[in-house]
């Protein structure tokens, strides 16, 4: 029995699809876990029917539709709503992926760091391309608070460019270290429960129940941080890309 | 984690990890980066099939089922409003077709009222009139009668007179003399 809480997040290739260079591009367990999450979110968002009184899928779907489209609203304006399809697509690839990762003995796909600073990334280009392309130079009025003595200005300017910088540092750490850290956290108690029986016997299995009820307790934790982180992304996306829509503020 | 947890099995767990690590290029698996291409080709395929899924079908679909029900929604109370301001127009007509049809009643009515009183009135006098003629005729009957009855009474009075005054001295009196007698006691 092998109970190694890193085990979880290794990339296991699964066939190789090609080369770039002298890389070799393989289909992963973490690339099926992707493929499964556009699935799913196609399935709900496809299979769903357009009822005029909506079915229980429907209902889901367009929750989703109106959750993200309020959010996009309150956070970054009506202009926000350009950036519907990728706030959407990525609080759902996000928000399923990381719930399918709660099913023992699959992949969470955000606990790679490379795929949640790849899509930081894509945000934070998304901000400053689409920043400087509406804006101009005024884009970068967003560094210069107003109301600042002048003599503090230039410190001022270095913190916020330095932050904005950072933006996807933490945009993308925040995920990737959520989703570790819970699932890391959940396989530890749940691996303390086959130790303890193993290693004590009977009292071990008994003494099994607390780290079990952890157990438990955890998943329920972890489906609320599956979804919360998602959201996070999600908003923090849209109040980034409200930089880009309204550099003035 | 893995180090502890391996010193805690015994060799066997360390050399499984171990073996494991070298397999996956050594070190905590999310920052190998070996896996990365492949991470990055896979995601870059799954993300803009994702995304081209999403703004081209999913997007305007369940939009357009959300969009459809408020305009059924918009239309279904406008609808509603029209109908009901029809029925209110209609009450407001049925109200003003019930207030002329009653005033015009009324006015029937009293029209009706009008005509049987002047009718009833009509009747009333010519019948006072009959009863006042057949009055007059009736008291001309009588006075007639009575003069004739006084007339008799006279007659009665007179033979009677005649009669007792006979009785009492045996001579026949003067019809003349009895007569203006009878009259004088009639007077008197």
């Amino acid at each position: 029995m092998t109970i190694d809480p890193i085990h979880q997040f290794n990339i296991e290739p699964l066939f190789t699809i090609g080369h770039i260079g002298n890389h070799a591009i393989a289909f992963t367990n973490s690339s099926l876990y992707m493929l499964v999450a556009v699935a799913v979110i196609s399935l709900l968002m496809l299979a769903s029917g357009t009822q005029l009184v909506p079915g229980r899928l429907q209902s889901v779907a367009e929750i989703s539709y109106e959750f993200v489209a309020t959010m996009i609203r309150s956070n970054a304006g009506a202009e926000g709503m350009k950036f519907f399809p990728l706030i959407f697509s990525l609080f759902m690839f996000i928000a399923v992926s990381n719930l399918i990762g709660i099913i023992p003995y699959t992949f969470t796909v955000a606990s790679q760091l490379i795929i949640t600073a790849t899509l930081a990334l894509l945000v934070f280009f998304t901000v400053l391309i689409y920043g400087v392309y509406k804006n101009g130079l005024k884009f970068f009025s967003i560094f210069v608070p107003h109301g600042v003595p002048g003599y503090i200005l230039p410190l001022v300017m270095f913190i916020e460019i330095l932050s904005f910088l950072l933006r996807p540092v933490s945009h993308s750490v925040r995920l990737f270290a959520n989703m570790l850290a819970g699932h890391i956290a959940l396989k530890v108690f749940a691996g303390f429960v086959a130790m303890l029986g193993v290693s004590l016997g009977a009292v071990g299995w008994i003494g099994g129940v607390m780290p079990l009820a952890l157990t438990v307790a955890l998943t329920a934790l972890e489906l609320l941080v599956a979804f919360l982180q998602a959201y996070v992304f999600a908003i923090l996306t849209c109040i980034y890309l409200n930089d880009a829509l309204h550099p003035g503020h | 984690m893995a180090e502890s947890h391996g010193g805690a099995k015994g060799p066997e767990a360390n050399a499984h990890t171990e073996a494991e690590g070298g397999h996956h290029g050594g070190g905590f698996p999310p920052f190998d980066s070996s896996t990365f291409p492949s991470q990055l080709v896979s995601l870059a395929i799954f993300f803009v099939a994702l995304y081209l899924i999403v703004s081209r079908i999913a997007l305007p679909r369940v939009g357009g089922a959300i969009e459809a029900r408020q305009n059924k929604i918009d239309g279904d109370l406008a609808e509603a409003q029209k109908l009901k301001d029809q029925s209110d127009a209609a009450l407001k007509a049925y109200e003003g077709e019930l207030a002329s049809a009653r005033s015009r009643a009324q006015a029937i009515s009293n029209e009706t009222r009008e005509k049987s009183n002047a009718q009833a009135e009509a009747d009333r006098k010519t019948l006072e009139e009959q009863l006042a003629k057949k009055l007059a005729e009736a008291e001309k009957t009588i006075a007639s009668t009575r003069a004739t009855a006084m007339g008799n009474v006279r007659g009665i009075a007179a033979d009677a007179a005649g009669t007792i005054v006979q009785r009492l001295t045996g001579v026949v009196p003067d019809a003349a003399s009895v007569n203006a007698a009878v009259d004088a006691s009639l007077k008197g």
